[in-house]
């Protein structure tokens, strides 16, 4: 058996306040799989993902990435897990903190100890990959909201992770940066977990989506075949755009 | 000496003039100096001038043009970023370092949710106009405030998920070449040798 890039088991998540966001999730996905996470809001997405890289740390069940387990209170083994979760956070301005596009997607490799000549391929490699090279030496507020995301989604490629987990990538973006994103990511070749409510950006992208609603999975399939279930998705306030056929 | 330096860096005179403006309400107070003091007077154009005034105004005026000059020298030939960098150099502490460096990045962002924030207030009817209005400004303060410290942490957070443990990357591709550092240090040096000079003949 291969050793899967994304194993959850049974995890469940309270906030200290009382407020229960999971239930008990169970995921996983093969290497090079790309997977819709879909939901509506106040699902527990965002939760769920605090926990892929330790930031939120496990209190039931188990995240395994790579096949290494997530546990936060372990300094080293976290850090490591770091490295090879790579989230997209969904406003990039959160994202992109240094003075220079450059600076910023060198900021991860830096952390993990690269330096000189091979940082500043890495920094290359990964910009080439989401067309934004040119700007290497420009600050980000110089950069219009659809490249910022791009460049946001570059910070994570140069730390080669294992897996992308991408929140909400093509919201507030224009028609041509939302088509451009796409032709990105579907070129990656990387396990992807992508969180959205864009519900035909995850047909045209993933192969595979999982609902996540009230805090469990409550379905798990290809893409065209969870959509084309229109009680389910009603039941958990999904909704394809109107006039939208698949 | 300045003067040629504003020349070798091919600044505008018209930047440099009205950056220069900022310095007038200095050279008012320096102009009333020479007034009001108390010991020796001496005549001049006419006027009846206080000689220890007249000095330390004249001081005042001299060393606030020539610093100005220099700072607008500086900020039109460096860009903030490199000005931090170069204070990184100097080893000046990190931490400053680091709050600098955010508060470059952050600062348009800040202002534009400021912006966003007055449209919105002005799109419902809003006009700051007297005191019962304090409130409200008051409080798009305070919103702003909360606001920033949120995105300061969801800033942390990216950092975090990036391998952050305490330490910003330093960036030490470009070292300043001797050539460089000669140019840097002929400012200094010619002034202390006029300096010098002035201290023997005199």
């Amino acid at each position: 058996m291969t050793i899967k890039s994304l194993e959850v088991s049974e995890l469940a998540f309270a906030y200290p306040d009382g407020h229960q966001a999971l239930f008990g999730v169970n995921l996983s996905l093969e290497k090079g799989e790309r997977v819709a996470l879909l939901g509506p809001n106040g699902a527990g997405k965002t939760t769920l993902v605090m926990h892929l890289n330790g930031i939120l740390p496990t209190m039931q069940g188990s995240v395994r990435v790579g096949g290494t387990l997530v546990d936060a209170n372990d300094k080293a083994g976290i850090s490591e897990i770091r490295h090879k979760v790579g989230i997209v956070f969904q406003d990039p301005d959160d994202q992109l903190f240094m003075p220079t596009v450059g600076e910023d997607v060198a900021f991860g490799p830096y952390n993990a100890g690269m330096r000189g000549d091979e940082l500043e391929k890495a920094v290359r490699e990964a910009l080439e990959l989401v067309g934004m090279y040119e700007f290497v030496d420009r600050p980000p507020h110089h950069l219009s909201f659809g490249q910022r995301r791009r460049v946001a989604v570059a910070t994570v490629l140069a730390m080669k992770p294992e897996i992308l987990v991408m929140d909400e990538p093509s919201s507030n973006l224009d028609p041509a940066s939302r088509r451009e994103l796409a032709d990105i990511v579907r070129n990656l070749d990387i396990t992807l977990l992508m969180v959205t409510h864009d519900l035909p950006f995850a047909l045209e992208l993933c192969e595979r989506s999982v609902i996540l609603s009230g805090g469990i999975i409550v379905a798990d399939g290809i893409t065209r075949e969870v959509l084309s279930d229109t009680k389910l998705l009603s039941t958990h306030r999904l909704e394809l755009p109107k006039g939208f056929t698949l | 000496m300045i003067f040629l330096a504003i020349l070798i860096a091919k600044l505008p005179i018209k930047t440099v003039a009205t950056r220069s403006l900022i310095e007038i309400p200095f050279v008012l107070f320096a102009f009333l100096m020479p007034f009001f003091g108390t010991g020796e007077k001496v005549e001049l154009l006419g006027l009846s001038l206080y000689e220890e005034g007249l000095i330390a105004g004249a001081g005042i005026i001299a060393k606030g043009t020539l610093g100005i000059l220099t700072a607008i020298v500086l900020s039109s030939t460096t860009t903030a970023r490199e000005l931090l960098r170069g204070l990184e150099t100097l080893r000046v502490p990190t931490l400053i370092i680091q709050i600098a460096t955010f508060m470059l990045r952050y600062m348009n962002v800040v202002n534009d949710e400021m912006e966003r924030m007055r449209i919105a207030r002005a799109s419902r009817g809003f006009e700051a106009t007297g005191m019962r209005h304090w409130k409200v400004l008051a409080n798009s303060a305070g919103a702003l405030f909360i606001r920033s410290y949120e995105r300061g942490e969801r800033v942390h957070l990216a950092m975090v998920s990036r391998g952050y443990v305490g330490a910003m990357p330093q960036d030490h591709r470009h070292k300043a070449t001797r050539q460089e550092l000669l140019q840097g240090f002929s400012l200094p040096i010619v002034a202390a040798l006029i300096s010098i000079t002035l201290l023997v003949i005199g």
